[in-house]
């Protein structure tokens, strides 16, 4: 039994120590920190990628300082606690200059603290409910005014859409994100009767019932349309649905917001042709940064069947971003960082340009693309670059505040009583 | 605790000891206290995995002595951290409310904190007003009596309906199995008040501690964990020593001769059920804060296979085997996963720790069952020398305790 | 014939206004046609619908079908049709224009809003159009957008309509047109009694807007013109609060002070440390707030904020009243009449789609439990991995559909080779694992437990975590449709189908074959069937291979209705046990009530709450547990020497 212990305890040592490798001078770490395996290895792994892509580039370019670039890839493994840790194990053990990493909520509210309280820092790539502000993390996703809302005005005013069904997933992202196209559409006039709301588990199956729910909407003479905030597997089952039951998307629109590329190559497209995603990214844009992005991908991952997606994206512009926020400030020291990073532009693959404003968000262009046979998206709308925001100007307790880092020192200002809610971010 | 009490437990010294060194170690290797060799990740990773020993222990108590496989004991461990982390919320974000309010003009009243505090923790998930279930949840003391009632009593009504229908065997672990996963729906949903999927995150940060690093923090919460294991091995060695432990491993072994003999075998079972239900639920408090977040993820169903799994690898009906299961098995896991092990080139194929731990680790229990059943705890008994009946051949019929086919020889 | 004739009439009618070519349309709202919006683009469809010029319905076309093209290079629109690597350009006014490469000119996306003005502004183009296709969808572009213009053309063009499919459909459309629009009270009221008891949908849709209501409150008299559907009487159809609420949205009275206006006021009148003479450290209570408030009203320093009473005095001065939009109350009193009839029929018919849904998910259900009443219900071996073998089923029929592509010959293959493959796997399985547990069930379900994380993760290695598609042939695409309430998709119906083919291959092989004799004996005295020269290994080998096969096979079918992942599996053990246990372990009669139970369970309880699935799912798994607490052998539960001990 002590032997066993003493075996236990050298190994745990060990552990730390290998950990604890030694800190080269002439490497900058970058700490990555998406699941490979569990749930979430799919979406993430892709974002891993991304980022080896991109430090693999800028190391060819010559590095950065005058130093190569390291990557720390940890595996959260799709399980929450375990970003926590290995979030702090990044930023104390293997003192990496910046993270880029999670993707689901749960998992960012799960790091929060961590960075908070080491002064971290860290790029979070994926579109999320918004509500939340925190010095050391940058958001290069989309707030919800920078895909839901457009979305939504695109179905009030280009669709004629007079009756909303609001599906979802039953997590926090579609949660908040409903609470906001909630209010907003009562705020545009759409009565409360008319907003069908329903919440399904991960990886939901059994569609039939809500498929029909929806169609029986239309029975008050009203036009229907549906925002999806239905996650991952479960869109399968659902579109597979909705093909079954002849709803197309003339009569019956369905604007998902979790729907990309990656999660179409797991599906038979020809019968969902003119249903919508909105999203800051297709890969079907036609620009020549977005070429070349594509090409580079195609060739860093060795498939070209690969396609890309919107959080590469948004990994893309917070790593060029981080780039030039170092060289401008000369040093990866994280304040000095954070105050470089204010008003960087980097070009968006889309076009325009994406610039960090002060409570930590980009402005991006919105697109609404339709789904077409082939499992791209045809972009039929775009919009100007919109600053994104991290309040909402939609729910009555989030109007009044107000995120300006450089400015007011604080991510969570209450603007009528003119007071700093709180330093730390709420999660 | 008499003299014959450890002399029946010899176990008992070797371990708390062993116990001792460990904590003592880790102490003065640490970033806090000590030479700041073990970094303070790993110290509430190591923390964290007293508390997996913990709730080992409860299941070694029920499953390696009474016979009952339970797949339910890891709701039970995270309706403790649940409990816990409702006050530490409430508590963390009460001062915060108070500190922003008391910016304004005028001083707030107990009811606009109140809607404060509900508007900073279910504003996350889209609501703004306090759920029933958190009318204790300012108060330290009965959210802690809460910690231990509601698994306890969660435990004993479950635990009482099924005995007493006389559910066993592998329909009792089926039953727990659905308990586990009904909980863990309806922890999932936004409506439970629980903040659904995203659980109760920041838990980390104590109420007004907040000078206090998590450096120190961390060893505090081990030498916690480390003092409630030694004690639940000393309450748990207690227990199954006596009279109580005879009858409940009868009960494994023949639970009707139990039965006839006039014990009241439901009143042992539910009493297990129930008593490690509780620890179950302490261990969960405890680990909790050290983890940062709880959510329902925590009690899927596969969570308290996991521990099932660690119980048997380490070895049945011993305790101690519960504890090296649980922390060989927690510990080899997280080394394997974390991505730090490196990959073995086959040529034709790299063998990427990641992706096949799995796939090992699932092997490596099937082989536990089928070859050692007795587990890596067998070991010792290959030390000390004791030999099991060994009955050798094959059976030589189909039937239970057919004579084996040299015994029939001799 | 009359086609023409409609055409050269219209375009003689335009002749007078025919300023412009289509072309030149285009050319002067280019910037509008190249970014359209559903709002402002209207005139300039109609301007070009309207402009008489032949070619327009030809642009309009080619726009809706974004075969509109801009060349980069000068700005000149083109119709465009995809040749090798680039375009052929047809200029708009028809005449071949050459092609440009890919790069050199932009297509136009107009989106689905505008695309839908174009179908209609083309409508009258197509009505009468020779190709039946077009003007199939004429007809849908009415029925998406209905207006009173096509009214008219509608009409005209029935008499010529020689399809009669397509001829039920315009008469019934015009009809749907007449209630909405009809000249006069009594074609609407015609309009309405014709259709009698319909289920349609788009009959209620043409009702409904009819009899929807807004409610108002009103000093003495309704107001002019109003079509009053019920009076409300505060305290009875309408609470205090709602009512006042009203009036305050009708300006008829001050709104209600709220909590946090006081506040203001208060900041607002704070003056040395005090307000309204309550002392500013006192006011963390909402009854000293109030206090000062009121100190304040008294002062007049704010306006005096509206109390219970006068509240409740405003609200008895008052009435209220729900009305019609519609004005005429003719027309609405005839569709209330027609939609009350219509509910009752509606209300039964979603009973009965609820039904078929529960069935569906019975017969899901009871698919993924089949293969588990052989190992479980049969042999009593727990196999956690049962849903393991679900997902090698259809992964399986992942595998054989990159091989083969006929949907349709790629399923027929499917199904054995998924039999075959999980059939091998479960005699593996058994003769490696379960073979030296038959004694030791918990561990059994450990062990099985081991060998379903490892399967998993094997087929994640191997397929990667993405869901895979497995896509069904094409006859079975679509739904079984019998009215707008009651349908079901034709997938649905084939898994029912297979499950009772599973069903009475399980009867026959137990009830009818020489093999089901001997698992009978085997699983009820191995010994006593060893004596009679049964081979009990062989048999209890070939049972599990069975079990195993079946779920194989249930694997390509729930493959085909939702996903193929490496979690298939697992989102359904947990169910299949329950499904087992609750019907009564040993009888396939009790699995299939079951199935039965939890589906139709599952579906009421989403029916009470339709906004939380997730509940259904929780509620259901609860009351199971409480179930077989109460009846812990099951539905049907065996008795004498086959139950047991």
């Amino acid at each position: 039994m002590n032997g066993f212990k003493g075996v236990m305890l050298a190994g745990a040592l060990g552990l730390a120590s290998a950990g604890m490798a030694q800190a080269a001078d002439d490497t900058i770490k970058i700490g990555v920190l998406h699941s490979l395996s569990g749930t979430m290895a799919i979406s993430e792994t892709t974002l891993k990628d991304t980022v080896l892509m991109m430090i693999d580039e800028q190391n060819k370019k010559g590095g950065l300082l005058g130093k190569q670039l390291e990557a720390v890839v940890v595996d959260p493994a799709s399980d929450w606690p375990l970003f926590a840790e290995k979030a702090r194990e990044l930023l104390t053990v293997d003192k990496v200059a910046v993270m880029f990493g999670c993707w689901t909520s749960v998992s960012r509210k799960s790091v929060l603290p961590v960075v908070e309280e080491l002064n971290g820092l860290l790029f979070y790539p994926v579109q999320y409910e918004g509500e939340e502000s925190s010095k050391n993390v940058f958001y290069t996703g989309a707030a919800p005014n920078q895909q839901a809302i457009p979305a939504v005005d695109y179905y009030l005013n280009e669709l004629g859409v007079q009756k909303f069904a609001l599906l979802g997933t039953d997590y926090v992202y579609p949660r908040t994100t409903n609470n906001i196209l909630e209010s907003y559409l009562i705020s545009k006039g759409i009565p409360k009767e008319d907003i069908f709301v329903n919440y399904t588990p991960f990886g939901h199956s059994d569609w039939s019932k809500i498929v029909s729910d929806v169609v029986a909407l239309g029975a008050d003479g009203k036009k229907v349309g549906v925002i999806s905030t239905i996650n991952g597997d479960a869109n399968v089952g659902f579109y597979k649905e909705l093909a079954a039951a002849g709803v197309t998307a003339d009569k019956l629109p369905v604007v998902a917001f979790s729907v990309g590329e990656e999660e179409l190559a797991g599906l038979d497209t020809s019968n969902l042709v003119g249903h919508l995603a909105a999203w800051n990214y297709f890969q079907s844009a036609d620009t020549p940064e977005n070429a070349a992005f594509i090409k580079e991908w195609h060739a860093f991952i060795g498939n070209d069947k690969r396609t890309t997606n919107d959080p590469m994206e948004a990994t893309y512009i917070g790593f060029k971003m981080w780039v030039q926020a170092v060289e401008k400030a000369g040093t990866t020291d994280v304040d000095a960082v954070r105050d470089a990073m204010y008003g960087q532009e980097v070009p968006n693959l889309t076009g325009g340009v994406a610039k960090m404003l002060p409570n930590h968000h980009l402005t991006k262009p919105v697109l609404i693309g339709e789904i077409q046979a082939d499992g791209q998206f045809d972009i039929i709308s775009q919009t100007e670059p919109v600053a994104g925001d991290a309040w909402t100007d939609f729910l009555p307790e989030s109007a009044v505040l107000e995120s300006d880092w450089p400015g007011l020192g604080c991510g969570m200002y209450n603007k009528e009583t003119k007071t700093c809610v709180q330093l730390k971010s709420n999660y | 605790m008499s003299r014959s009490f450890l002399a029946k437990n010899p176990s008992v010294l070797t371990f708390l000891l062993v116990l001792a060194i460990f904590t003592l170690t880790v102490t003065i290797l640490s970033d806090a206290y000590g030479l700041a060799f073990v970094s303070t990740s790993f110290i509430k990773t190591l923390g964290k995995t007293l508390c997996l020993c913990l709730v080992a222990l409860a299941m070694d108590l029920i499953w390696g002595y009474a016979g009952i496989l339970s797949l339910g004991h890891m709701a039970f461990f995270a309706l403790g951290g649940y409990g816990l982390g409702m006050w530490l919320m409430y508590a963390r974000t009460e001062e915060i409310v108070v500190a922003a309010l008391a910016q304004d003009v005028i001083p707030a009243t107990a009811e606009e904190i109140r809607q404060g505090i509900a508007t900073q923790i279910f504003g996350v998930v889209g609501a703004s007003e306090f759920p029933a279930i958190w009318v204790f949840a300012h108060s330290f003391w009965l959210q802690i009596a809460l910690v231990v009632l509601v698994p306890g009593g969660l435990a004993a009504v479950f635990g009482w309906l099924a005995f007493r229908s006389r559910v066993t065997g592998v329909y009792l672990s089926i039953l727990t199995q659905a308990m586990t996963l009904a909980l863990a729906l309806y922890l999932f949903q936004n409506d439970s008040g629980l903040r659904g999927n995203n659980g109760l995150s920041g838990l980390q940060n104590l109420p007004g501690l907040d000078g206090v690093s998590q450096d120190r923090l961390s060893v505090w919460f081990l030498w916690g964990s480390a003092l409630a294991l030694g004690l639940g091995y000393v309450l748990l060695a207690w227990v199954v020593s006596g009279k109580f432990g005879s009858v409940i491993r009868a009960i494994r072994d023949d639970e009707q001769r139990v039965r006839f003999l006039g014990y009241s075998v439901e009143g042992y079972k539910l009493f297990v059920f129930t008593l490690t239900a509780v620890i179950a639920a302490i261990a969960g408090a405890l680990y909790y804060p050290q983890a940062g977040i709880i959510n329902p993820a925590e009690l899927a169903p596969i969570a308290s296979i996991y521990l099932a799994v660690w119980v048997a690898i380490g070895g049945r009906g011993r305790l101690y085997g519960a504890v090296i299961g649980a922390a060989f098995v927690s510990i080899v896991s997280s080394w394997f996963t974390g991505g730090r092990v490196p990959d073995v080139p086959l040529g034709f194929y790299t063998i990427s720790w990641v992706d096949w731990w799995s796939v090992v680790l699932g092997l490596c229990f099937v082989l536990v069952t089928l070859f050692a059943p007795k587990g890596i705890g067998g070991l010792f008994d290959l030390v000390a020398g004791v030999r099991t009946p060994d009955r050798k051949g094959a059976a030589l019929g189909p039937d239970d305790g057919a004579l084996m086919e040299r015994e029939a020889q001799e | 014939m009359r086609a023409l004739i409609l055409a050269l009439l219209l375009a003689f009618s335009a002749m007078p206004v025919l300023a412009q070519t289509a072309a030149e349309i285009v050319a002067a709202n280019a910037a509008q046609i190249e970014k359209p919006s559903r709002q402002t683009i209207g005139p300039v469809i109609e301007q070009l619908a309207a402009s008489g010029d032949p070619q327009a319905a030809t642009i309009l076309e080619a726009w809706g079908d974004k075969r509109l093209g801009l060349r980069k290079a000068d700005g000149v629109f083109f119709l465009i049709e995809k040749t090798g690597d680039g375009w052929a350009l047809t200029a708009l006014d028809g005449t071949a224009a050459g092609t440009a490469a890919k790069a050199d000119v932009t297509e136009l996306k107009p989106n689905a809003g505008v695309r839908g003005l174009i179908a209609t502004a083309l409508v009258q183009f197509t009505l009468s159009d020779p190709d039946r296709a077009k003007r199939e969808a004429a007809l849908g572009s009415i029925a998406k957008d209905p207006k009173a213009e096509a009214l008219a053309p509608l009409a005209a063009s029935i008499g010529a309509e020689d399809d009669p499919v397509l001829k039920a459909q315009k008469e019934r459309l015009l009809g749907l047109l007449a209630i909405r629009f009809g000249a006069d009270t009594a074609t609407r009221v015609a309009a309405i009694e014709g259709f009698g008891r319909d289920l349609g949908l788009d009959l209620r849709a043409a009702l409904n807007p009819l009899v929807a209501t807004t409610r108002i409150a009103f000093a003495n008299d309704l107001p002019e013109g109003a079509n009053l559907a019920r009076e409300l009487r505060a305290g009875r159809e309408l609470t205090e609060e709602e009512a006042y609420d009203l009036l305050v949205a009708g300006g008829l009275a001050p709104a209600r002070l709220t909590v946090a206006d006081a506040r203001k006021a208060l900041v607002a009148n704070l003056k040395d440390g005090a307000v309204g003479g309550v002392a500013l450290a006192a006011l963390d209570s909402q009854a000293e707030r109030d206090r000062a408030y009121n100190a304040l009203e008294a002062a007049g320093t704010v306006p005096p904020a509206a109390t219970d009473a006068e509240v409740t005095e405003a609200v008895a001065r008052h009435r209220f009243a729900e009305t019609y939009a519609e004005p005429d109350p003719a027309v609405t009193a005839a569709a209330e009449a027609a939609l009350a009839k219509i509910g009752t029929k509606v209300g039964a018919m979603q009973g009965a789609d609820l039904l078929l849904d529960a069935l569906s998910l019975a017969s899901i259900y009871f698919l993924a439990a089949i293969g588990l009443a052989i190992t479980f219900g049969v042999m009593r071996v727990i196999n956690m991995a049962h849903g393991e073998f679900i997902m090698m089923g259809a992964y399986t029929g992942y595998v054989v559909q990159q091989w083969i592509t006929n949907y349709t010959l790629s399923i027929i293959v499917a199904l054995p080779l998924a039999f075959a493959v999980t059939f091998a796997a479960g005699v593996a399985m058994e003769r490696l694992v379960i073979r030296h547990l038959y004694k030791r069930p918990l561990e059994t379900l450990l062990a099985t437990f081991g060998i379903s994380i490892a399967m998993q993760q094997l087929a994640k290695n191997i397929f990667g975590t993405q869901a895979r598609p497995l896509t069904a042939p094409g006859w079975l695409d679509g739904a079984l449709v019998f009215n707008d309430v009651v349908s079901i998709s034709y997938i649905r119906i084939a898994i029912f189908v297979m499950a009772m083919l599973f069903l009475t291959f399980f009867l026959w092989l137990m009830k009818r074959t020489r093999l089901g004799l001997e698992v009978r004996a085997v699983t009820q005295n191995p010994s006593m069937a060893a004596s009679m020269g049964i081979d009990p290994d062989r048999i209890n080998m070939l049972t599990f291979g069975i079990g195993s096969g079946i779920a194989g096979i249930a694997g390509v079918a729930i493959g085909l209705f939702a996903k193929v992942t490496s979690e298939l599996g697992s989102d359904y053990i947990v169910q299949s046990f329950m499904t087992v246990v609750v019907g009564g372990v040993g009888n396939i009669w009790g699995t299939l009530a079951g199935a039965v139970l939890i589906g139709t369970l599952q579906k009421g309880i989403e029916w009470f709450n339709p906004s939380n699935t997730l509940a259904a799912q929780t509620y259901m798994i609860l009351f199971i547990i409480l179930f077989i607490q109460f009846r812990p052998r099951g539905i049907i539960a065996l008795k004498g020497r086959a139950a047991g001990d």
